[in-house]
Parts: structure tokens; sequence; C-alpha cells
């Protein structure tokens, strides 16, 4: 198992003829992702990548039966985009684009709620069920199946963590980034909800970044609810205050969230915590090893490293 | 994108926000000769810099006549300003604000802002005005009034007048507050702004509600929809470097270090910051090139990194994925040459054909490191380009 999406998950990219739309679209038909039309409005008709595409999202799902879309739309159209997937009634839709404006992003989420979609991104990798499905721009030779689920506000620092696990030989049940905007669809909280119910996921890796408070929401959730391993990393240690450091919500304002109160709240939930994001890999082996209780020598110095970095056991 | 209190004061007006009557001005004579036109008793100046604090650093002074108004532009004008959101290297005032004096009863203060946990907007008010929020949710966060917008509905009346009396207003105050807050909010909303603060609102002497402060920042990602706020931008108030960059698209920010960092995405770029300290060093900037890092953005990057005299070499951190590193390796090599790099550079690149992308590196007879992940870059460039100062 693994959660959102697997090889049953059936795709449409909205934005499909673009560029962008192109090449991504064609490395997940490669993954073996079940793409199955485009929607471009104005070429509905036409053929692209040997794939029917359609006018509007609500026809391409009526037609092919599609549950999830990948949006590759410029920014001031992807509010629209996200929008009209969910009137569609598809019940995943993944926005990559970078930049849409936040006061859209209100609207839009004043929109999902109560609906039946979920949204992840905007400005985020996608997600990944190695194995199985492939939404979004990630590169999926670095992935492997397993049981470990990832979760990361970054791109590129996910890949970074992923690509750690896999060279340990740890593969994962499903990899995604929730996004770097202030305003997302899917939070932390619902990422740790959903890998706590899956039973296919055996640990978590949660990678935040300066900005807001939804890290110290889902360690609160971890702290009540979670037995899963959790390791965690926070990106921006060293950022200045009052600086976006690139992603539109990673920002320190006011004083508040620095890396240290994240850190302190994941350190309170029991999750193993890391300052280096180059230990991120051996802190989740040592972590399941641990768990396991298997006790070679070197998981036990390994253990025994979580258990200071990441303090106290878990209630 | 911040502005200026002048400029987010003239945005208010033509919203309906009360402020009190006042001129920009340059020079000195502009000065004197605003503090004559407003004709009131006393006369405001204030620096015009992009950062609070102004009031202790002496950027805000009054005048009881014009020609004293005069005299404390001149003091006020080229000066230097320095205060705790400046920084060391402070910012110099190149422009000042005449506005009239107020007879004024009492201090509030007011923000509109975007709740990323609610996602929506807030409005936020406290009747210690003239104090940092900041402060105030330390100390007494309590005393902080808060209404939640829907987007759906709007900001409604009773939302204003919960606010209204809560902060303690009455008679024609209180009546004022509603059209008030809805014209904040409005030039809130219509402007695609990410914060309209308020602080210190007043209420005069005769009951009326008055913006005596004001500041206003912008949703970057949406001044493509508000070219006459984009016009605003003021150069003179943003580090030369990070102009350069964004000029080229590249997010970059200078910091105090001196390890050059050039990195593919947001999170690793904080990330390799991070790792940077860690090993010992210093981070000398955070430089995010975009996901894909083209030649063309390398090349740009590394101006910008030599540019800087800090910098004393460089960590280019590139997690490709789907990128090939042979034709990045390429760029980066031709970057350098055309540069005329010397400066030690550690590159750790990830993505299809390493291999290739090494050797071009290796074989290109300039100063590169390579390095095996991101933990022995960053010990590498810090061994290279020394520790922290």
């Amino acid at each position: 198992m693994s959660i959102l999406v697997d090889e049953k998950t059936r795709v449409i990219v909205q934005g499909m003829t673009g560029r962008e739309g192109t090449f991504h679209s064609q490395q997940m038909i490669e993954y073996g992702t079940k793409v199955v039309a485009g929607v471009t409005p104005g070429k509905g008709g036409t053929r692209h990548l040997d794939l029917p595409v359609f006018n509007t999202v609500a026809e391409a799902a009526k037609a092919t039966g599609a549950n999830a879309s990948m949006i590759f739309v410029p920014p001031p159209f992807a509010a629209d985009a996200i929008l009209e997937a969910a009137d569609a009634g598809l019940s995943l839709v993944i926005c990559i684009a970078e930049g849409i404006p936040t006061l859209d992003m209100v609207r839009v989420a004043a929109a999902l709620t109560n609906s039946r979609t979920r949204l992840i991104g905007p400005n985020c990798p996608g997600i990944i069920s190695p194995g199985k499905c492939k939404i979004g721009i990630m590169p999926g030779k670095i992935h492997k199946q397993g049981h470990v689920g990832v979760v990361s506000r970054s791109g590129t620092l996910t890949y970074e963590a992923v690509d750690q696990l896999t060279r340990l030989g740890i593969g994962q049940s499903t990899c995604f980034g929730i996004g770097g905007d202030p305003i997302i669809g899917t939070s932390f909280l619902d990422a740790i909800r959903m890998f706590n119910d899956d039973p296919d996921t055996h640990a978590i890796v949660m990678i935040g970044e300066i900005g807001g408070n939804a890290e110290q929401q889902a360690a609160e959730f971890i702290r009540a609810k979670v037995k899963k391993p959790v390791v965690g990393f926070v990106a921006g240690q060293t950022a200045p205050p009052g600086r976006r450091m690139g992603h539109a919500g990673a920002i320190i304002s006011g004083g508040s969230g620095t890396a240290a109160e994240k850190y302190e709240a994941m350190r309170a939930a029991g999750i193993h915590t890391v300052q280096s994001p180059a230990e991120i890999g051996h802190t989740l082996a040592a972590a399941l090893k641990s768990r396991a209780g298997k006790s070679t020598h070197a998981s036990e110095q390994r253990g025994k490293e979580a258990k200071r970095q990441g303090k106290k056991k878990r209630r | 994108m911040k502005i200026h209190e002048y400029q987010a004061k003239e945005i208010f007006r033509r919203f309906g926000v009360p402020t009190p009557r006042g001129e920009v001005a340059a020079t000195p004579d502009e000065a004197r000769a605003a503090a004559e036109r407003l004709g009131s008793k006393v006369v405001v100046v204030k620096a015009q810099i992009h950062a609070g604090g102004r009031g202790k650093a002496g950027g805000v002074k009054l005048a009881k006549s014009a020609a004293e108004a005069g005299q404390m532009a001149k003091a006020m004008l080229g000066m230097k300003l320095v205060t705790p959101q400046t920084g060391p290297g402070g910012r110099i005032v190149r422009r000042v604000l005449i506005e009239e004096g107020l007879d004024i009863r009492r201090e509030l203060y007011l923000s509109v802002l975007v709740d990323r946990a609610a996602a929506a907007p807030v409005v936020m008010a406290s009747a210690a005005g003239g104090v940092e929020i900041e402060e105030v949710a330390r100390t007494n966060p309590a005393a902080i009034l808060r209404e939640t917008i829907s987007p759906v509905v709007g900001f409604q009346p009773y939302q204003a007048r919960k606010l209204a009396f809560g902060l303690g207003l009455s008679g024609d105050a209180a009546n004022a507050a509603v059209p008030f807050l809805q014209s904040l909010y409005r030039a809130f909303q219509e402007t695609d702004a990410s914060l309209a603060e308020i602080n210190p609102l007043v209420v005069t002497g005769d009951g009326k509600l008055v913006a005596l402060d004001a500041k206003m920042t912008f949703d970057d990602s949406a001044l493509y929809r508000h070219k006459d706020i984009a016009e605003l931008r003021d150069f003179n108030e943003e580090e030369p470097l990070e102009v350069e960059a964004s000029n080229y698209k590249l997010n970059y920010i200078k910091l105090d270090g001196t390890v050059g960092c050039m990195v593919n995405g947001a999170g690793l770029a904080m990330a390799t910051m991070d790792i940077i300290k860690l090993a010992g060093g210093s981070p000398a900037n955070f430089l995010d090139v975009g996901g894909g890092a083209s030649a063309e953005q390398v090349k740009n990057a590394f101006k910008i990194l030599i540019s800087d005299p800090s910098v004393r070499g460089v960590f280019i951190n590139i997690f490709g994925g789907i990128l090939r590193c042979d034709v990045l390796a390429t760029g980066v090599v031709a970057a350098a040459k055309d540069l005329q790099l010397r400066l030690p550079i550690v590159v750790r690149m990830e993505g299809t054909n390493v291999q290739q992308g090494q050797a071009i590196l290796k074989e290109s007879g300039l100063n590169f490191t390579i390095a095996q992940g991101m933990k022995d870059g960053a010990e590498k460039i810090v061994a290279l380009a020394g520790g922290a100062r």
C-alpha cells in the first residue's frame, strides 16, 4: 500500500501540451504512471503524446474516468485550473506552479473546504508512490519501493533525503512535497495522519523549514498519536529573520517560525531530530533498527546517537 | 515587496483610509515649503526608509515652525539612520515626510495580514498602539483582537464593530471605525498586499480615527497584476547584489559569511547554508538557481557570487535528478573560464551522467574539487575557504 496515489490512479495533465507539461508527462508515462489524457483549452479533439486532449477537465474526466490531475499551467492561471479540477470531481489535484498570488490561494482554499478534492501544493514537486505512480517533477529513479513515508516542504531537499534512504537500501511507501507557499492544500498534519493510518508505512521522514507553525502542529499530533518512528529536519537554521528564503512561505516573521522553535516542538514530540541534512538517512535507519530490536554493534551506536539527538523515548 | 510610509499613505487615501495631511520632500527647501503649506502649529518630520524603529533612532522629529522643519529635514536627509531593523549598516535617508501634528488622545494598533493556518486574511487590533505587535503578543496575547475574514462573504460590518468596541472606542470614533476598517481591508485586498499595518492608529481629540503611521508590503507573486504598485519599488533600499540577482531571476540573499553557495531549490539551499555552518564555516549567501540549474543561470550566479568581496570559495550543490550532470558541468566550466574564476570551487552534483560530469570538471584544469554528498562538500569548502570569522 501507499497513500494517495498507486497503480490504480488515473491522471490527467492540465497544460500537457506546453513545453514543461510535455516533458514531465513523458517522464511520468515512462515511470509507469497511468496518464490518461491532457487538457488544454482550444486543443480539444487533438492528440498529444499519443493521448487524447480535451478542452475542459470535466470532459476529460468523464471520458477517461480520471481521478487525479496534475497541473502544469503558469501561476496566473493556476488557481482557476485547481478550481476546475475540483469542480470536475477529481479526488486529487497536484499543483506544481510556483508563484500563485497568495490571495488567489485564499479563495481556492475556501472553495476546497468541504469539497472531496485534496490539493497537494502549490509550489511543490508532486507525489510518488515508488514503483506504482509518479505525479510530479521528481526524478523517479532515485526512489525505491518500501515502507518509509517522506513528507517535505521542499523539492530538491526531498530528493536529497530520498536518495540517502535509497542508498541505504531503505525504500519508500509514498514521498511528497507539500509545497513552499504560505497557503497549501495538504499540510504536514494531513500528511502525518495519512502516513500514520497507512499500515504499509513503517516510519516517517518529515522535512520542514522556517516560517509558519505547520511543523509544530504536526509535532503535537505525533506526540499524541503516532507510534511509528519519525525523523525530522528543519531547513533554515542559519536563515536571517525577516527575509524570504526563496520559498514564499519560508520567512521568520515577528521572531516566530524559527528553526529552533520547530526543533523544540519536534524533540518534545519524541521525533528523532537531525541538525544536519546529511544525517536523515542514517538516523532513520538507526530508528528502524532499534525498533526492530536488532542489536548489531553499529546499529547500537547509531541508535545511541539518534537517541542523543532525538532525546527521550516517545510516550 | 516593501514600500515607504508616504507611498502606503497615498494608497490608504485612495481607498478612503484617513491619514494626516502631509507631503513628501527630497530637499530641505521642499520640506520647509511643505510645512508652510500645511500651516499647522506643529509639523512632524519623518525619515522615509524601509525599516521600523525610526523614532528612537532620531528619524522622527517635531518642528514648531516651517523654518525648523526645513532645518530638521536638512539634518535628516543624507544621514545614515540605524535602527534595530536596518542592521548595523543603517539606511541613507533620501526623503522625508512632512505631516501636520495631531491632537492625539489614544494610540491603537491595527493590521491586516494573511493567517497561514486559517488560510484567510485576519484583521488584528490592539489597544496597545505604538508598541511592536510582537512585543504585545509575547507579553499580553489576550490584548490582541483578531477577526478572520471569510474570502466568500468578505469583511462584515459586525466584525468591524466587534473590533471597534473591543478596542474601547465609543461615540464618533466607534462610528468612524466601521468604514475605516473596511477601507483598510479593501486597500489590503485590492492591492494583493501581504501586510497593511497602522501603528499607531490614533484617536484625535475630536474623536477622529487617523492612520498616523502606515506600512504596506505586497505579495511579489501578484505584482504582475499591479503595475502601479510594482513601480513603487525603491532600489536604493535593497542590497545592490540582490537587485542584480533579481534581474537574472535568481533568488539571492546576501549574508555575512565567506562561503558562496550555489544551489538548486530553496529548501536545499537553506539546508546547504545549515550544513556549512555545521562544518565550521559561514555561508556568504542564500542562492537558489532554480530547479533546472541551466548553464546561463549558473554563469549569472557566478557573477553575483564573485561580486561579493567576502566570498573566499564557492560550494555548488546541485541535486538534479532529471538534470544531466555533463551538461551542468560543461556550463560550470564555461562560466568559470569566461569569468576567470580563481576561487576554490567545490562541486557536489547528483543527476544523470554524474561520472561524465565529474570528468569534465576534472579535465578542465580549473580549481574544482569534487565532493561526494553534501556533508563532504561542506567540509571540503570550509577547509578551502576557511572557517567562520
